[in-house]
């Protein structure tokens, strides 16, 4: 069963830009770390880290269809920071794998405990539906 | 046979003869992969040998021979393991040639119920199947090095659980070989249920099911529920051509076009299971596997025999406890004995934990809900079916069933 996990940041980056050198480390350290123990486990599908939301642009189609984008917005309460999929064999390792996440490190290396959502990934279809 | 499927087919003989001898899974595979490769340069520039299997496991014990003495030169002075050396490689011809039974001890240990399904599977298809690592992954749709992780662990569990290289005894052979039959039936079904992409069937892993429960049914030709899983996954993949449509769509069993339907898979299918299901002990998957042929040999949706099916799930519903075939058993009754009748079949199983919220319960109730024609409450439980179900071909089913609904009901408006 594949799932992703979405880890939100409260503010924009959390105040990352302004965390000390060694707590910023730590953090970084801790991501690679879990990575890296996804791909050991056989788990591991997919991560990706995002942009600030300084970098984000809303896009609508236009009348014509040409993008029209807009611009940053510092009111937004929640920002999606990064992405794992993971390929699990039950819903509660990926619950697990989500909270351990979600534990990052963040200033003073105490834990962010970031709000992470876990979906399930849509799949083919049941074989006794066939 | 093409050289390429004669090679798949002898991987488990070398590789259980090498794992026999040397008791080192991850060395013994390496050896059969360098021997392999050893085949695929020399058999087409000095045509293949007269004994292709003995070839390629003489190749392959010279390899690991050579890699454990490189090994042990790095560690002249470990004695012991010098002398562990001198035990382990005898003349490659004093040795039993590599047999069936070496194929069957490999696959009992793949599919041992120490490892989790999806190391099982994938080491089976590794192993038996001799599919690369590349395209297991491929099949799963995860990165190679993620199958690779999975496949060593599955490797390491296996040494550290100390599962012996040798039969298991026949008081244990039946539970082992119920673990084996239900890999299969996963990679079976693999082939079925997961996406990729717009495509809805990956052909590739319901194929490698099949040639795999044959091989398997090859050895123990006179296991009934090995003969069962075998015509189950022919009777299902006959209609694999009928299941979607021009846009990848899902086409439910009673709408398929059944001129697509593979006539001789049916028949190989068919034949499996009146030659076995004379023969007594009659277990769960030629259960299924009779349903499925009922299903198969109705011309017509409405010339389908549901006492039959009743009947048969009936049975089945005595040998298992899967709410799975309490659902089926529910639509069977409905069919002989009307709606009312199925949707009575599924009032207790509302407070079933192992179907609580489960969509499938909600999608059985609205196809009755429909038959009885609650038109209405139909719409409820598809649309509540659609939420729930994390299949991307049945919620669009789902959906459009409720829509269809809707187009026929009267707005109130």
């Amino acid at each position: 069963m594949k799932y992703i996990l979405m880890m939100n940041t409260m503010k924009a980056g959390q105040g990352m830009p302004n965390w000390p050198q060694q707590d910023l480390q730590a953090h970084i350290a801790f991501m690679m770390r879990l990575n890296q123990d996804l791909s050991a486990s056989g788990e591991f599908v997919a991560a990706e880290g995002l942009s600030f939301p300084d970098q984000a642009r809303l896009v609508r189609a236009g009348r014509d269809g040409t993008p029209i984008t807009d611009g940053v917005f510092p009111e937004g309460k929640e920002f999606l920071a990064g992405y794992w999929i993971v390929d699990v064999d039950s819903p509660e390792r990926a619950y697990a794998i989500a909270a351990r996440a979600s534990a990052a490190p963040g200033p003073g290396g105490n834990p962010l405990n970031m709000p992470i959502e876990v979906r399930p990934i849509m799949c083919g279809p049941p074989p006794d539906m066939l | 046979m093409p050289p390429d499927h004669l090679l798949r087919a002898l991987t488990p003989q070398v590789l259980g003869a090498l794992i026999r001898r040397f008791r080192d899974f991850a060395a013994a595979e390496d050896a059969v992969q360098e021997a392999l490769l050893a085949a695929a340069v020399q058999w087409p520039r000095d045509g293949a040998p007269d004994n292709p299997c003995a070839w390629l496991t003489q190749v392959a014990v010279r390899r690991l021979t050579d890699h454990v003495r490189s090994e042990s030169a790095r560690r002249r002075r470990e004695s012991e393991f010098t002398l562990e050396l001198n035990q382990l490689s005898p003349g490659v011809d004093t040795e039993a040639p590599p047999g069936e039974d070496d194929t069957l001890i490999l696959l009992f240990m793949c599919c041992h119920p120490a490892l989790t399904q999806s190391s099982a599977i994938a080491l089976t298809l590794r192993a038996i199947g001799g599919l690369t690592t590349a395209e297991i992954a491929s099949a799963f749709l995860v990165p190679e090095a993620t199958m690779a992780q999975r496949i060593s662990r599955a490797k390491q569990s296996i040494k550290s659980s100390g599962v012996p290289f040798r039969l298991p005894d026949a008081g244990e052979r039946a539970h082992r070989l119920q673990a084996v039959l239900h890999v299969l039936y996963l990679i079976f079904n693999e082939g079925y249920t997961t996406s990729a992409g717009p495509r809805l069937q990956r052909l590739e892993l319901s194929t490698e099911a099949i040639r795999l429960a044959r091989c398997v049914h090859n050895l123990l030709p006179n296991n009934t529920e090995v003969a069962g899983l075998l015509a189950l996954m022919l009777l299902t993949d006959a209609r694999r051509a009928a299941r979607t449509g021009p846009d990848g769509e899902l086409i439910p069993l009673t709408k398929q076009d059944r001129a697509l339907w593979d006539r001789a898979e049916i028949s190989e299918g068919v034949a499996l299971l009146s030659d076995t299901l004379p023969r007594g002990s009659i277990g769960p998957y030629q259960l299924q596997a009779a349903i499925a042929a009922v299903h198969d040999e109705a011309a017509r949706v409405e010339d389908t025999d549901w006492p039959q099916i009743l009947a048969l799930y009936d049975l089945l519903k005595r040998m298992s406890d899967n709410p799975m075939v309490i659902l089926n058993h529910a639509i069977a009754a409905a069919m002989v004995h009307g709606p009312s009748k199925g949707l009575a079949l599924l009032a207790p199983l509302d407070d079933d934990p192992r179907l609580a919220g489960h969509h499938r319960l909600d999608a059985v109730r609205a196809h009755l809900l429909e038959m009885a024609g609650d038109r209405q409450a139909a719409i409820t439980h598809y649309r509540i079916a659609a939420t729930r179900t994390i299949s991307l071909p049945e919620r669009n089913y789902l959906v459009a069933q409720a829509a269809r609904l809707s187009a026929l009901t009267p707005s109130p408006h």
